[in-house]
């Protein structure tokens, strides 16, 4: 969609109600497939063929069943919402036509991604959301911005201290680091086709149980380097927080809500080939409780409030992983959570946008502080989140962190460990959400002289408060206690297999207790540092040793950078200098020499050349005509 | 007579163009544009006539050339030869529009754009290997004095090492020729040089060898193959942009058709017998080059190696000896084609603006060029196969051909994927984004109308055919399978 100058104003509007439309028909499309039968929910829209050679066919290919609407439903639904809000927070930016255009290329390809009913076009709508990511990361590609250094004031009477950063080199990390994950996907569609002899899901699918063992392990793992790239999961996650320097609603849509889910939905549209692999599903759980928990202890030392939630994202998805690694008592919970993070995360994206947005752009955690009163419906709307992402008890995300919970606890096993690790993160999470909200909306006043926070308008505020609704009520509306694990996972079993059996309620609750415990005891903490006088600035001073490390993510990016510029720079500069121009092209030269053209001394050369060239066509033809006159 | 109007149309022209007078240099272009033209018009109703699904070759035209020595002049187009004869066909009146501002010799220089283009289709549509020889070498000659004597400071430098390094390879490929012509008439007791007789004539394996050597030779150097490819920086860097354009664009593939054409169906026993060779040369050029193109100042050189590197996925389609290999090894032809010229193409402007073509000079273009950073972003996603472009047909068809093969070379050339996306996005957000530092950069024009015309017919062929591909694979599969079974002959 390319607007002129005369529409640039209107391109917003065009944008949302365009997506808004779209997300109408996915509703009404949605209402006509809960008229069929479960087992009937299946349809498949066939399109041109696109690719064709030999036994592979890949046609464009739509399916709609209960999984493709769940998500189709999600992203127009969200997107709508966030589109809206856009409109408000780019106003004053000149590009805006460009941005709602690539905004609306992104639900566009995601809605691909999530319809495709082959491999293929799905890789199609899976480059194509990255493609739109890494366009809309460096959407500020010549604006200095400004990030948080979070070892500021480590040392007493230090200023701020704040990094500048570039959004390119942030984009093209994002686009790179995905690419790593895309040779996963491209091997995964290789062996799937060299086993199988189609990229056709229903086929494929068919087949799947039927794998050896190992190609089914082979191609569950190529699949989820695929989702660790494109949901951010360890060791791939590293690009999401540099993807913070895109603008805020970009982070809200595509790098919380929509884009890197698209992992999680990977590994339940593709379950039956992990449910072939054992060992591919205790990798997808251990990696994705590993991440949730790496991901958490680092939020709890950034003061940059998009950074702590970038690294939420990350934690949250791993608990989607969880719930999507265990098998058939999993998926729901693991697709619900994907859901209610959808709405508290995009809520509190757009509330820290809007926090920005009456802050002069500012970011820090430091100079914020007492905003509850300044921005009440930020406050409120945020604070609804805060406790869906907590696990307040009825919120959303209090039922769908819990079933996953609780679906690990069931599986035993391995599933143990992930829940143990679950429920502490459980409390990290707590105490890194009520540490951020406290900082940022409690206690005193720390922004600087001049600066007069505000509410944000209408247009954004709306959907902040349609998300904070949904936020809290999501759980409650989508599941129950009553029935077989309630309706959300009765839609989905004709896609995803039905569980076995059903925890009863009294284990429930008792596993609830445990985790809706450890992060009470999270915010607490977090309240007696963060709203009560205290000063903590000169606690993590104190604590420097401990502190440093969390701040600096662990040190991974530091380790990813020496393997690849430093050690991957040498190589390629070793190659090109040494290797290239003094090994292969010495030699070619030194032959050259040696036959005695020297192929340096210019104008003779040139003349020797011809002549030599001559000669060389004159002998052929001498051979020629030799060989025919004499011949035999 | 078509096929021959459309080879022959384009040295008609270069004719006319130094038939012009030297003082109305200027409607030499005109001259020189419309032959280019009607070259395509002619290409187009080629096509246009063009029997899909039937393998063998069509349109053809056969005249005796030298009967004593059973030399004809035989042509014609098949699945594989087509699409590449219509790439060079949309390739030189885009690089002939590209020259327009050339104030150095314009007569001369258009003269031998077109010889060029004429040599280069001969290559393709030939079907005796006497008369595909001469096409052969009669590439280096117009190639030759377009480096050596429009090009850059290099130049003569460039041009010698060109000329004498591939001519080397030719020669070898020539003894290759007499020798099988020889051991056919030694045989058979008729002299030939026609295509199909010598494909068709059994030669026993260990003789396989050492003729797949001969013109491995030739091919391996013209393509060039990983460790054969240090004289194409040189003459990529130097020769003037336009020159470039043809030479990556349509010259590069003169080696992997070759090897497709000719050295696969005339020895596949000595194909089989090379292919572990070609398929590590292939995948190290993909790693190395792409590696190399990394640390390239100059972004003609890096666009150089990348060339380099695209023509290893090439070569590991065809030497996969399957359908999708071969089907995708000339789809990414065609794609590579679009895709390096619309780089040079933009490199040449960039370098008419600022007279460099470093890319520290460089920096937060987008804001002053926005439109030329639209269409350099695009054709970058070619490059680096992006689905739903033009680049992601031919790659993915070659690695999937490549995986079916072998999977450990599948899996390495994959790799490259990553480095491919690598190079050229670091030197695109380097050259576009970013702060705009440079005062001589700050009021660059944009695009012009001809610089539009010039780039819209590749930006468009990028994107429809990354969307449709099947035009162009439907046409290539049935003579690709033909190679395939050709390939897979049993030993005599």
């Amino acid at each position: 969609m390319l607007f002129g100058q005369r529409l640039r104003a209107l391109a917003g509007w065009i944008a949302t109600l365009a997506v808004a439309a779209a997300f109408v028909v996915a509703l009404a499309a949605f209402f006509e497939l809960l008229s069929h039968p479960g087992e009937e929910r299946t349809q498949i829209l066939r399109g041109y063929e696109w690719f064709t050679s030999g036994d592979l066919r890949v046609a464009f290919d739509l399916r709609w069943d209960p999984l493709s609407a769940l998500m189709a439903l999600v992203v127009t639904g969200v997107s709508s919402l966030i589109h809206l809000y856009s409109i408000g927070y780019m106003e004053h930016d000149e590009r805006r036509e460009t941005f709602f255009s690539w905004l609306n290329l992104f639900v566009a390809s995601m809605l691909v991604l999530v319809l495709a009913q082959n491999f293929l076009v799905m890789f199609l709508g899976w480059e194509g959301v990255g493609l739109c990511s890494y366009l809309l990361v460096g959407f500020w590609f010549n604006r200095r911005l400004l990030v948080v250094n979070p070892l500021g004031r480590l040392v007493e009477g230090e200023p701020d201290d704040t990094r500048e950063v570039w959004a390119p080199p942030a984009a093209k990390k994002a686009f790179l680091a995905n690419r790593i994950g895309d040779v996963g996907f491209l091997l995964a569609m290789f062996l799937i086709f060299a086993t199988t002899g189609s990229l056709d899901f229903d086929v494929v699918f068919g087949e799947a149980g039927a794998l050896a063992a190992g190609t089914a392990t082979a191609i569950a793992l190529l699949l989820f380097l695929a989702c660790t790239g494109k949901s951010a999961q360890f060791p791939l996650y590293v690009w999401l927080p540099d993807a913070m320097a895109g603008p805020t609603p970009v982070s809200a849509l595509i790098h919380a809500a929509t884009m890197v889910t698209a992992g999680v939905f990977l590994v339940a549209r593709t379950h039956t080939i992990f449910e072939a692999s054992g060992t591919a599903q205790t990798v997808v759980l251990l990696v994705g409780a590993g991440t949730a928990l790496l991901a958490a202890l680092i939020a709890i030392g950034q003061d940059d409030i998009k950074k702590i939630l970038a690294y939420s994202t990350v934690s949250q998805l791993g608990y989607m992983f969880i719930g999507v690694a265990l098998g058939p008592i999993g998926y729901a919970a693991g697709m619900l959570h994907l859901v209610t993070h959808a709405f508290f995360k995009a809520q509190l994206f757009l509330g820290a946008g809007s926090v920005m947005h009456g802050n002069d752009d500012d970011t820090d955690i430091k100079h914020f502080g007492g905003l509850r009163s300044a921005m009440p419906i930020t406050f409120w709307t945020t604070m609804a989140a805060w406790a869906a992402i907590v696990g307040v008890p009825f919120t959303s995300g209090f039922y769908s962190k819990d079933q996953v919970l609780a679906a690990a606890f069931e599986h035993g096993g391995i599933g143990l460990l992930a829940w143990a690790i679950g429920v502490f993160t459980a409390g990290l999470t707590a105490f890194y959400m009520s540490r951020y909200v406290f900082l940022t909306f409690f206690g005193e006043r720390r922004w600087p002289e001049g600066r007069h926070p505000h509410e944000s308008p209408p247009v954004m505020t709306v959907p902040l408060i349609v998300l904070a609704v949904l936020a809290l009520v999501a759980g409650f509306a989508l599941t129950t206690f009553t029935g077989e694990g309630g309706r959300f996972q009765a839609f989905l079993e004709p896609v995803l297999g039905a569980p076995e059996e059903h925890e009863s309620l009294a284990a429930a609750a008792g596993l609830s207790a445990a985790a809706t415990g450890l992060a009470a005891v999270g915010a607490i903490v977090a309240w007696l540092l963060y709203v009560r006088p205290f000063d903590w600035l000169a606690l993590r001073r104190r604590w420097a040793g401990a502190w440093r490390p969390l701040a600096e993510k662990l040190y991974v990016d530091q380790v990813y950078e020496f393997f690849t510029v430093n050690l991957g720079g040498a190589l390629a500069a070793f190659l090109a200098r040494n290797v290239d121009q003094r090994g292969i092209d010495g030699a070619v030269n030194g032959v050259a020499e040696l036959v005695g053209s020297s192929a340096r001394s210019g104008r003779r050369l040139q003349s020797g050349l011809v002549r030599s060239y001559a000669l060389g066509v004159l002998g052929g033809a001498v051979l020629i005509v030799a060989f025919l006159v004499f011949r035999p | 007579m078509l096929l021959t109007a459309t080879l022959f149309a384009p040295l008609a022209g270069a004719l006319l163009v130094a038939l012009v007078p030297a003082a109305r240099q200027e409607s030499a272009r005109l001259v020189a544009l419309a032959a280019s033209l009607v070259t395509l018009g002619l290409a187009v109703v080629l096509a246009a006539r063009f029997q899909t699904g039937d393998a063998g070759f069509q349109l053809g035209m056969t005249a005796e050339w030298v009967p004593a020595f059973g030399v004809s002049y035989r042509v014609g187009v098949d699945g594989v030869s087509l699409p590449l004869v219509l790439l060079t066909a949309v390739l030189t009146p885009l690089a002939i529009a590209g020259s327009w501002r050339m104030a150095d010799r314009p007569r001369t220089y258009l003269a031998l754009l077109l010889v060029l283009e004429t040599a280069m289709l001969g290559v393709f549509v030939s079907l005796d290997l006497f008369l595909f020889y001469v096409f052969w070498e009669a590439v280096l000659v117009p190639a030759y004095f377009l480096i050596g004597s429009f090009g850059g400071e290099r130049r003569v430098y460039a041009a010698v090492k060109f000329f004498v390094y591939t001519l080397l390879g030719g020669l070898l490929m020539l003894v290759g020729i007499i020798a099988l012509f020889w051991l056919h008439q030694q045989a058979t007791g008729t002299p030939t040089f026609d295509y199909e007789a010598l494909v068709d004539f059994q030669k026993a394996p260990s003789t396989q060898r050492w003729l797949f050597a001969a013109f491995f030779a030739a091919f391996a150097i013209k393509t060039p193959v990983w460790p054969f490819h240090t004289w194409l920086p040189d003459a990529y860097t130097e020769a003037p942009t336009t020159t470039t354009v043809l030479l990556a664009g349509v010259m590069s593939k003169l080696g992997v058709y070759g090897f497709l054409r000719f050295a696969l169906p005339l020895f596949p026993d000595g194909a089989r017998w090379a292919q572990p060779v070609l398929l590590t040369l292939a995948v190290v050029g993909i790693l190395y080059c792409a590696l190399v193109a990394t640390m390239q100042r100059d972004f003609k050189t890096l666009v150089a190696y990348s060339s380099v590197s695209h023509l290893g996925f090439i070569v590991l389609g065809i030497f996969a000896f399957n359908l999708q290999g071969l089907q995708g090894g000339v789809f990414y032809m065609v794609a590579h084609g679009l895709v390096i010229g619309g780089l040079f193409f933009i490199t040449g402007m960039l370098e008419e603006r600022r007279g460099t073509r470093r890319i520290e000079e460089f920096g937060g273009l987008q804001q002053v060029v926005p439109r030329m950073g639209g269409v350099m972003l695009v054709i970058t996603l070619g490059s680096v196969a992006l689905p739903g472009l033009v680049g992601f047909v031919g790659e993915f068809l070659t690695l999937l051909g490549a995986f079916l093969e072998n999977r450990v070379y599948a899996v390495l050339a994959t790799v490259g994927v990553i480095l491919g996306a690598v190079y050229l996005l670091w030197a695109y957000q380097r050259m576009w984004h970013g702060p705009l530092e440079r005062e001589e950069n700050r009021s660059l024009p944009d695009l012009t109308r001809r610089e539009w015309a010039i780039l819209a017919p590749l930006v468009a062929a990028i994107i429809v055919l990354g969307l449709f591909p099947r035009p162009v694979l439907d046409r290539v599969e049935p003579s690709a399978q033909r190679v395939v079974e050709q390939t897979q002959a049993p030993s005599p």
